[in-house]
């Protein structure tokens, strides 16, 4: 059974990102959901799925429902960290395909930076936690540092490559009038940006932003009917390996190589394909990592694969062409992000950063401690 | 930290037992035989249950390691600090930490260390590595 061209997606919107002091989580996921539907063409009483994640309040899916005045017929709160809403894309599309419903709303939003909510920094101490938390691995880039330093060491891997991807990210947020950071950055810039947790500093990691975002999903039939180009979903893989760092059965190696070898079948296309790359930036080594594990460059090459600005802008490997989570925006759960981007680069809609005649975009949404991923390619008619 | 250990761990309480003895402990699974860590109930190979206790010699080779400069506020006046993936010889990966005596004491990936224990920042005993 496969997923291919199982659902459209009709319509994407953030919310105000950044810094957005008047906001609540219920008031940046309404932003962006009525602006979604705005785009998607589609009145709010034809919502009839709906698919949330956030680390907020006690039971969000209900909270968020009752506070859009949305009764669902179609409920999914897969919560995987950061890549929760390319899970959400793949879910969607299967209870579309079984005629579970015609119109789903996948939402996120998240006030972490206004209101100081550092949750997601929080040690834990309960249950397969308690083995970690007497050495104090700041959660999650300790995480992430280690993959690194494995990396590193199996394979000549440097802090300049990383750099290098930080440096080609900022050039494509300079291009998005939306991104929180768009000043110039240079490789010595990132390299003396002061060590977190070695060998990771503090220009290898996203950002502490708010924001929401909203991404609305039909059949087939409803597509037909929308005045925007429908984007197609082509393929989709899914699959998680661990919960915490010390757990992850190989360092290098990211659940990505499932969910995008699944994805990638079911697409029918192969790499050449990908006009257009959207990957989960929480560091620079979730990136590096995640190509590899993609099969866009052998094991070992995603260092040299990176450096010198390739992924940046009029390099031949366009990728994360918001300014990613390092420079556009990350508020908790960045994995929505990825889909509006996708979205709206296959629609030409992005101005000064547009990839020229892109037609099929890969995105690849990370959670936890490279716990998480899934991997979705959507393309056009 | 022990003080939010408020109830009986059946997966946990005898390795923090042996821990106070210092003594490495994990589990081994009795069907399919390989090494259990964290320790668990149910074998996450074959899914056979009740895995039976063993004791680690406590030697392996570091896997993964970061020296953390920001640290989280329970422990930002031990930073900088290292922290340690480390497989074990008996077959099972942990964390630990590295031991900050004599506070020069550096490691990299694939370097042998053992383990001894000494309090952690609760005052619990916990695994601490040094090289050998």
């Amino acid at each position: 059974m496969s997923l291919k061209r199982a659902c459209a997606i009709a319509g994407v919107a953030e919310s105000r990102l950044g810094v957005v002091p008047d906001s609540t989580v219920l008031t940046l996921q309404a932003e962006a959901f009525a602006a979604a539907l705005f785009d998607a063409g589609i009145e709010k009483t034809d919502v009839d799925g709906l698919l949330v994640s956030g680390a907020w309040g006690r039971l969000p899916q209900l909270q968020i429902a009752e506070y859009l005045g949305i009764q669902p017929t179609y409920a999914d709160s897969t919560s995987v960290g950061g890549a929760s809403f390319e899970f959400h894309l793949g879910h969607a599309a299967a209870a579309i395909q079984a005629g579970l419903c015609k119109v789903a709303v996948i939402l996120y939003g998240s006030t972490q930076r206004s209101k100081q909510d550092k949750y997601i920094f929080q040690i834990r101490n309960d249950l397969g936690y308690q083995y970690e938390a007497p050495f104090g691995l700041p959660t999650p880039v300790g995480a992430y540092a280690l993959a690194a330093s494995r990396h590193f060491a199996e394979y000549g891997t440097t802090s300049d490559q990383l750099a290098d991807l930080a440096v080609a990210t900022r050039a494509w947020a300079a291009l998005n009038p939306k991104a929180y950071r768009r000043d110039p950055l240079t490789r010595d810039q990132v390299i003396n940006s002061g060590l977190i947790a070695s060998p990771l500093r503090r220009l290898d990691c996203c950002l502490f932003t708010d924001g929401g975002g909203a991404v609305v999903v039909v059949s087939p039939d409803v597509a037909k009917t929308l005045d925007k180009p429908p984007v197609w979903l082509l393929g989709q893989g899914e699959s998680h390996s661990h919960a915490q760092i010390s757990e992850m059965p190989n360092l290098t190696v990211t659940p990505a190589a499932e969910s995008g070898k699944r994805a990638f079948a079911m697409a029918g296309v192969t790499h050449d394909h990908i006009d257009v790359t959207e990957i989960y930036d929480s560091f620079t080594i979730t990136v590096l990592l995640t190509l590899e594990s993609l099969g866009f460059c052998s094991p070992g090459e995603g260092g040299a694969f990176l450096a010198n600005g390739r992924t940046g802008p009029g390099g031949d490997f366009p990728l994360n062409t918001n300014g990613g989570g390092l420079s556009y925006c990350h508020p908790g759960q960045y994995g929505i992000f990825l889909i509006i981007e996708a979205v709206r680069q296959l629609r030409s809609e992005c101005d000064e950063r547009q990839v020229a005649d892109a037609v099929i975009a890969l995105i690849s949404g990370t959670g936890g401690v490279l716990s998480s991923n899934s991997t979705c390619i959507l393309g056009l008619e | 930290m022990a003080e939010d250990k408020n109830t009986l761990d059946p997966d946990a309480d005898p390795y923090w037992e042996g821990a106070a003895k210092g003594v490495l402990r994990y589990r081994r699974c009795t069907n399919c035989s390989i090494a259990i860590f964290y320790p668990r109930s149910i074998c996450p190979n074959c899914g056979a249950t009740d895995p039976k206790w063993a004791v680690s010699e406590g030697a392996g080779v570091v896997y993964a390691c970061t020296t953390v400069h920001r640290a989280p506020p329970a422990f930002a006046e031990r930073a900088p600090y290292t922290v340690l993936l480390v497989d074990l010889d008996e077959g099972f990966r942990m964390m630990g930490g590295l031991l900050s005596e004599p506070c020069e004491t550096t490691v990299v990936v694939g370097d042998r260390v053992t383990v001894t224990f000494t309090d952690g920042p609760d005052g619990r005993p916990a695994p601490y590595f040094k090289p050998v």
